[in-house]
């Protein structure tokens, strides 16, 4: 190709003032993923103008609201640490409740966004660039909220630092790496940081565009501190697609050993109900259907207060729906394969706790888990309710609900029937331990909205990247 | 006046376009010029005959290396320093060490990754000597900026202008200290 050919080309420009439609090799037949064929400054312009904008009193109600729940949540903690455990509803035999419940929620919620950015970027689905940084957003504050249950579990967080991570005192006393909640002490800090140099890398050369963007000196001065001098350099942009390439292959396998290894809190025991094989890839399942019931609920809020539209198409949403359906049989796979594996096993102790799961004294736990989890997700069988945004959103709160009830039911019906007859009991939770879940919610919430409010909630380069023209045609040739 | 060149610059907006001008200029024997573009631009590098990074071996490195660590921390811990008893399980098997090697090799491999991507970018660096162009600056956003340093040895100003606007570049012009 010479010089003259490309110039007659220039008309395809993703910069001129009409995008040309995709050209013969792409996806012409495909739905587009960015509507309106907005040029590059355009999309610059209009995800790095959210940010400038002056909060609203809608945003900042919200704010408040949330702020002030992760406040009495923050609160209820220091009570608990204060006087002890005792003032959480805990008994025994239910020596786990919501705050295990809690933690295996949060946890789960995470995954969602490494799936979305590690998963469905190795598969090469273009759709992903939407979402991938609200979604990855979320996993942090979703980690961050999971990992204050353990902690505040263990009675005294103060000691937990010797009980958890191995370092040399003058006990010298070290942790025991044979058991499973010292596994996941690895496994869910592994996650957490990962996430976080993952989102960050991402986040970088947006970083650059906003540093270029901001009118205000001071808000300029801190974007181009966290850009690190970002410049768009090829040379650059040549290792920075290899790192990502390398953190997309690591984040694989780590997202689905987390919750294996979480999985493996309960399977390594010898509980029924607890003791199965099947649990860490229906642990995981469950994860990303309660993950991707989250990034939707989030995301259907955020598209609508702050139009996003154009980007967040119902295309996305359609694709993120088909996973929750395609995830949530897989859950109801699993409790059906629990059912079952209680009865082929011929074992009376299995049996009897998964009978009493579905009639005793948590049965309301457990239909509700049924109900929201795998009967639900059936109308997504239909396109018209993939795409309607008032059924997604209820959809959204029923999965979430759903999982929930999920962890809930696994871990309390298990635990209030054990071996010994004479000890059974009921667990129901005090308004402690309900504020704190509640905080968790306020605290989640709150780091979204602080986050929607100073990060470009879509990633700028990547959209721009997969803009129908914006890659050259023929760069095989060469 | 005593001002030093450092720099010809010239504006792409067109990637087709750009990726002829980032083999011409390679094959006209420049070797110290850049492109800045708003997001990756497929093949540029391969038609700028960039080298391949060695970003997987550092970060591979780190893997081995937090491998190693996992092995000996469990090892020595466990079975050397303070032998625990519980329920007559193994010291130390890999077995159970599995998880724990897993996490910690993927821990390892991803700060390596960071570190090593930082590093090999040369960031963070928070000047550059093209920081008040105009065009530079709207590399973040939606141009193209091609720059031919005038540390290459076959810089001369006449000359490099002359091939960036033969190569179609728009607005190429000299930046100066």
């Amino acid at each position: 190709m010479n010089v003259n050919d490309t110039m007659n080309e220039t008309k395809s420009s993703v910069n001129g003032t009409n995008s040309l439609m995709p050209s013969a090799h792409e996806e012409v037949f495909r739905e587009q993923l960015i509507l309106g064929n907005p040029t590059l400054h355009e999309i610059t312009e209009k995800i790095a103008s959210i940010p400038t904008l002056t909060p609203n009193l809608k945003f900042l109600v919200t704010l408040f609201v949330f702020a002030s729940m992760a406040l009495w949540g923050l609160f209820c903690m220091g009570y608990t640490i204060a006087t002890g455990i005792g003032v959480w509803g805990l008994n025994n035999p239910v020596g786990w409740g919501w705050d295990i419940t809690n933690f295996v929620f949060w946890i789960g919620i995470g995954h969602a966004g490494t799936l979305i950015s590690a998963i469905l970027f190795l598969f090469r689905q273009k759709w992903r660039t939407a979402i991938n940084r609200s979604a990855e957003a979320m996993t942090l504050f979703a980690v961050l909220c999971a990992l204050i249950f353990p902690l505040l579990h263990t009675g005294r967080p103060w000691l937990a630092f010797y009980w958890l991570t191995p370092y040399p005192n003058q006990m010298q006393m070290w942790v025991n790496f044979r058991s499973p909640l010292v596994w996941d002490v690895f496994a869910v800090s592994t996650y957490g940081t990962v996430s976080l140099l993952f989102w960050y890398i991402g986040l970088v050369p947006d970083l650059a565009t906003m540093r270029n963007y901001v009118k205000s000196k001071f808000a300029s001065k801190i974007y181009t501190a966290f850009s690190l001098g970002w410049t768009g350099s090829v040379r650059h942009w040549h290792t920075y697609e290899v790192a990502y390439m390398i953190l997309a292959g690591i984040s694989t396998p780590l997202v689905l050993s987390v919750h294996t290894v979480v999985s493996m809190d309960f399977a390594t025991s010898v509980l029924p109900g607890w003791h199965t094989t099947i649990f860490p890839p229906y642990f995981v399942a469950g994860a990303i259907f309660s993950g991707f019931a989250m990034v939707m609920t989030l995301l259907v809020i955020a598209r609508e207060v702050v139009d996003l539209k154009s980007f967040i198409t119902l295309k996305h949403l359609d694709n993120m729906n088909k996973i929750i359906l395609a995830t949530g049989m897989m859950v109801g796979y699993a409790y059906a394969m629990e059912f079952f594996m209680a009865w082929y096993s011929g074992n009376p102790y299995e049996s009897s706790v998964f009978i009493n799961r579905a009639t005793g004294d948590y049965a309301w736990a457990y239909w509700t888990m049924v109900s929201c989890n795998v009967i639900s997700p059936q109308i997504y069988w239909f396109k018209k309710m993939r795409r309607s945004i008032p059924v997604m959103f209820v959809m959204s709160i029923f999965v979430n609900i759903g999982m929930w009830f999920e962890r809930f039911t696994i871990i309390s019906t298990s635990l209030h029937h054990d071996y010994l007859p004479a000890s059974w009991g009921y667990y129901s939770p005090t308004w402690v331990e309900i504020s704190i879940f509640t905080g968790t919610i306020g605290i989640f919430f709150t780091l979204f909205l602080i986050f929607a409010k100073f990060v470009p909630m879509i990633a700028i380069a990547e959209i721009k990247s997969v803009l129908p023209g914006s890659q050259p045609k023929h760069h095989d040739n060469h | 006046m005593n001002t030093q060149p450092i720099a010809v610059l010239g504006n792409y907006k067109d990637p087709n376009l750009l990726m002829t001008a980032a083999n011409r200029i390679r094959e006209s024997g420049y070797k110290d010029f850049d492109i800045y573009t708003p997001y990756p631009v497929h093949g540029l590098d391969k038609a700028m005959g960039v080298k391949r990074t060695i970003l997987p071996y550092i970060a591979f490195g780190g893997g081995i290396f937090g491998l190693l660590n996992a092995i000996s921390l469990i090892w020595w811990t466990g079975a050397v320093h303070y032998k625990l008893n519980i329920g007559g399980k193994p010291l130390f098997a890999f077995q159970f060490g599995i998880p724990v090697m897993f996490e910690l090799t993927i821990l390892l491999t991803a700060i390596a990754t960071f570190l090593g991507l930082w590093f090999l970018c040369g960031l963070p660096k928070w000047y550059s000597p093209l920081q008040n162009d105009e065009g530079f600056k709207s590399a973040v956003d939606n141009t193209f900026v091609v720059s031919i340093m005038a540390t290459d040895q076959r810089f001369s100003i006449e000359a490099t202008k002359k091939l960036m606007t033969e190569l179609g570049a728009d607005d190429v012009r000299l930046i100066q200290e």
